[in-house]
């Protein structure tokens, strides 16, 4: 490494003073530039949609950028650090809280309240609660996801449960009776890098996770340990087989091929697994919301999931960005947004399109969405998330006890949340 | 004297210069980074920034993660690095070879993985490895062997990528070995047919002595180089399936930038520092004694 010449520096200078002066390089004259950071194939798919936007508001030019999914987090977080975040974001909803955290965001409370398109109530109660960090409002449910159950309904019909199991018993039920009557190879498939199943078995037991002011870990308590236990002991009676998803090689072949008669995965397979499993299996198999941990519930409790559209507070055209949010969240566009991507929309009036209503399959993400829980709002929750299944996998493969598995993740999250325990409490001093 | 002392000091400032500013004052900020335990909320607020000694070093060690990625960055590099090597100096025998024609041209295809960049390489690789319609499982079908799910099966993934890595590299090497081939005197090749030596004892004794040095330097680049795996994984597998992938530097990455724990990230950092001197010592010690 020796290349430090003195032209290199003049060609560094060379190189940063017209960027420092085009930093500030502002709009065409009179019209009103907004930048917009969009993810993956919703950023493709949007940009048929903003055209529409600016006929309708002359002022306002959207300069769209896509960014793929899996660089998106730390793009935008690199972004607000070196102070370059654009004025609107689609961000994945479990981030709010990170970006709450680190100030990054505007609230949206004021503006929700006086706008006339966008109404709280339209939208599923689980999900719009991401969106609000400490009672406030950052961000505008986009598109929704969770997670059902999809099933073989030829097997769970032979088995007596032809609209699949609605209780945890049932559940048990229906794997003992596919097993012993050799209905299909396994009853369910949960791949054991997936922390989803898990999360979702224990919201319907009730656990929040974490403790309620989200200081420590709340593993050990009795909803999350019942649902931990049902979950590895699903794997230990014979019921799901031990394998990462990476190990399942083609999921809808083996669907179709009887491998499993049950799987929790989300609305993106609704398309894959009506394009992917042969016409044979046409009819044989659907969709069901997830089991309740007994009768007294009429569904289980999934994840929400999705995106949200936020400002970020360096914005210096949150006007322009707010009629974009508006433009974005009307019904009619969410139809359209749905249509494009198969993205489900967050508003309930959209779902009365026919497409989403007379669907065989979608109807059970419907009734699932009004039974959504949001993750615990903490910025190492996803950190905290990405322990779980590895300790799931870990009490699934004996290496250690159910127990010991669990004290162990409280452990672990003790430790990741140490820091904001420490500012809690300093805060705490202050005042 | 002292007037020459001042124009060597005035000659050496610009290139100095530099290098404390782009190289020593970022060292010497990330090493007082990693000893603070500087994340996410610290970029909120300033004030959530505290100083907490070694224990970021402590905690690190203390991890399974760090070793898992240590593992396999060391596994590629003591696959990869001596694979690379071999491949290079057996091209660069080929390309020197006396009966070898259009040589300036094999060169050049040689050396066009070397040039091109590693994203679009990535994306073709990609395409090559799939199980689907990946030329390579083509072929391994056309011999009736199995298709191989490369880059999704946590027992070849690494392998997958220490292959891309050999055929993008080899070709630097393959420059430098052509280079020290070509210092070698004929007179020695001359002197050993006539003591009655094949092509096998030439190569042996005559060949691979003079080479010594150029081995030497072929060997540090290479490892110190593969020490730091990071853009194959990173475009590939992101440290997948099953973290197998996940080199020291990719670890590294995810804890500063995925996380943003750059206090932990930056312990890392000088940890596999350490790691790459203490390799490059050991390699000049076992060359010195050789």
């Amino acid at each position: 490494m020796k290349p430090c010449r003195p032209l290199a520096v003049l060609l560094l200078v060379l190189l940063v003073l017209p960027g420092v002066a085009g930093c500030t390089g502002q709009s065409r004259s009179g019209v009103e530039q907004i930048e917009f950071w969009a993810l993956g194939s919703e950023g493709e798919v949007v940009a048929a949609m903003i055209p529409d936007f600016e006929r309708r508001n002359p002022g306002i030019h959207v300069t769209l950028q896509q960014i793929p999914w899996i660089a998106a987090h730390e793009k935008l977080l690199t972004a607000y650090v070196g102070d370059a975040t654009p004025d609107i974001a689609q961000v994945g909803n479990t981030w709010i809280p990170e970006f709450a955290a680190v100030r990054g965001l505007t609230d949206l409370g004021p503006f929700a309240k006086a706008s006339k398109t966008i109404d709280g109530h339209d939208d599923f109660p689980g999900i719009w609660a991401t969106n609000v960090v400490g009672g406030v409002l950052y961000g505008i449910p986009w598109y929704v996801d969770t997670r059902v159950l999809f099933y073989r309904s030829d097997v769970l019909a032979s088995v007596g449960y032809p609209r699949g199991p609605r209780t945890w018993d049932e559940l048990l039920d229906a794997m003992t009776r596919i097993q012993r009557e050799r209905k299909s190879r396994w009853g369910i498939l949960m791949p054991t890098n997936e922390f989803e199943p898990i999360l979702a078995l224990a919201l319907s037991n009730g656990s929040s996770l974490l403790t309620q002011d989200g200081t420590h870990g709340a593993f050990e308590e009795p909803a999350f340990r019942d649902a931990f236990n049902f979950y590895v002991e699903i794997f230990h009676r014979g019921f799901a087989p031990v394998v990462s998803n990476t190990q399942v090689a083609n999921l809808y072949q083996q669907f179709a091929q009887n491998e499993f008669a049950m799987h929790i995965t989300g609305p993106w397979n609704v398309g894959e697994f009506k394009r992917r499993l042969p016409p044979d299996m046409e009819g044989k198999w659907a969709t069901a919301p997830l089991p309740a941990r007994d009768a007294s519930a009429p569904t289980g409790i999934s994840m929400a999931g999705g995106s949200s559209l936020v400002i970020f507070r360096a914005s210096h055209h949150k006007e322009a960005a707010r009629k974009l949010i508006e433009f974005l969240s009307e019904p009619a566009q969410e139809v359209r947004f749905f249509t494009l991507t198969g993205d489900l929309p967050a508003r309930r009036s959209a779902w009365e399109t026919p497409a989403l209503a007379r669907d065989p399959y979608f109807p059970a993400f419907r009734e699932q969405l009004e039974r959504v829980a949001p993750m615990p709002k903490v910025p190492e929750w996803e950190q905290i998330a990405n322990a779980i299944d590895e300790h799931g996998e870990s009490a699934i493969r004996r290496a250690a006890t159910p127990a010991a598995a669990l004290a162990d993740l409280d452990r672990t999250a003790n430790d990741m949340l140490a820091k904001r325990r420490w500012i809690l409490a300093r805060a705490e001093g202050k005042r | 004297m002292k007037s020459e002392a001042r124009a060597a000091a005035l000659f050496l400032a610009p290139a100095l210069g530099v290098l404390v500013i782009f190289f020593a004052l970022p060292v010497l900020a990330g090493f007082a980074l990693s000893l603070t335990d500087f994340d996410l909320y610290s970029i909120g607020d300033i004030h959530n920034v505290r100083f907490v000694a070694l224990h970021n070093y402590a905690s690190i060690v203390k991890s399974d993660i760090f070793w898992t990625a240590l593992g396999n960055t060391l596994y590629f590099s003591l696959v990869g690095g001596p694979l690379t090597v071999a491949v290079s100096l057996a091209a660069a025998l080929l390309v020197n070879a006396k009966a070898a024609r259009f040589k300036p041209l094999f060169r050049t295809i040689y050396f066009a993985p070397v040039v091109t960049t590693l994203v679009a390489v990535a994306i073709v690789f990609r395409f090559l490895y799939n199980p689907r319609f990946g030329a390579i499982d083509r072929a391994l079908g056309f011999f009736g062997l199995p298709a191989i799910d490369w880059l999704g099966d946590p027992h070849w993934a690494m392998p997958a990528i220490i292959l891309l890595a050999v055929w993008k590299n080899f070709g630097y090497n393959m420059i430098i070995f052509i280079a020290g081939l070509q210092a070698i005197p004929d007179e020695l090749y001359e002197a050993a047919r006539i003591d009655g030596a094949g092509a096998w004892r030439q190569f042996r004794h005559v060949t691979l002595p003079m080479l010594g040095p150029t081995f030497l330097f072929v060997g540090i680049v290479t490892a110190i180089g593969y020490l730091q795996l990071f853009p194959e994984p990173y475009v590939m597998t992101y440290g997948g399936p099953l973290n197998k992938t996940l080199s020291a530097m990719m670890l590294m990455y995810k804890e500063g930038f995925r996380w943003w724990r750059m206090g932990y990230a930056a312990a890392i950092a000088f940890l596999l520092c350490l790691v790459i001197a203490a390799a490059t010592a050991l390699q000049m010690r076992f060359q010195e004694r050789s």
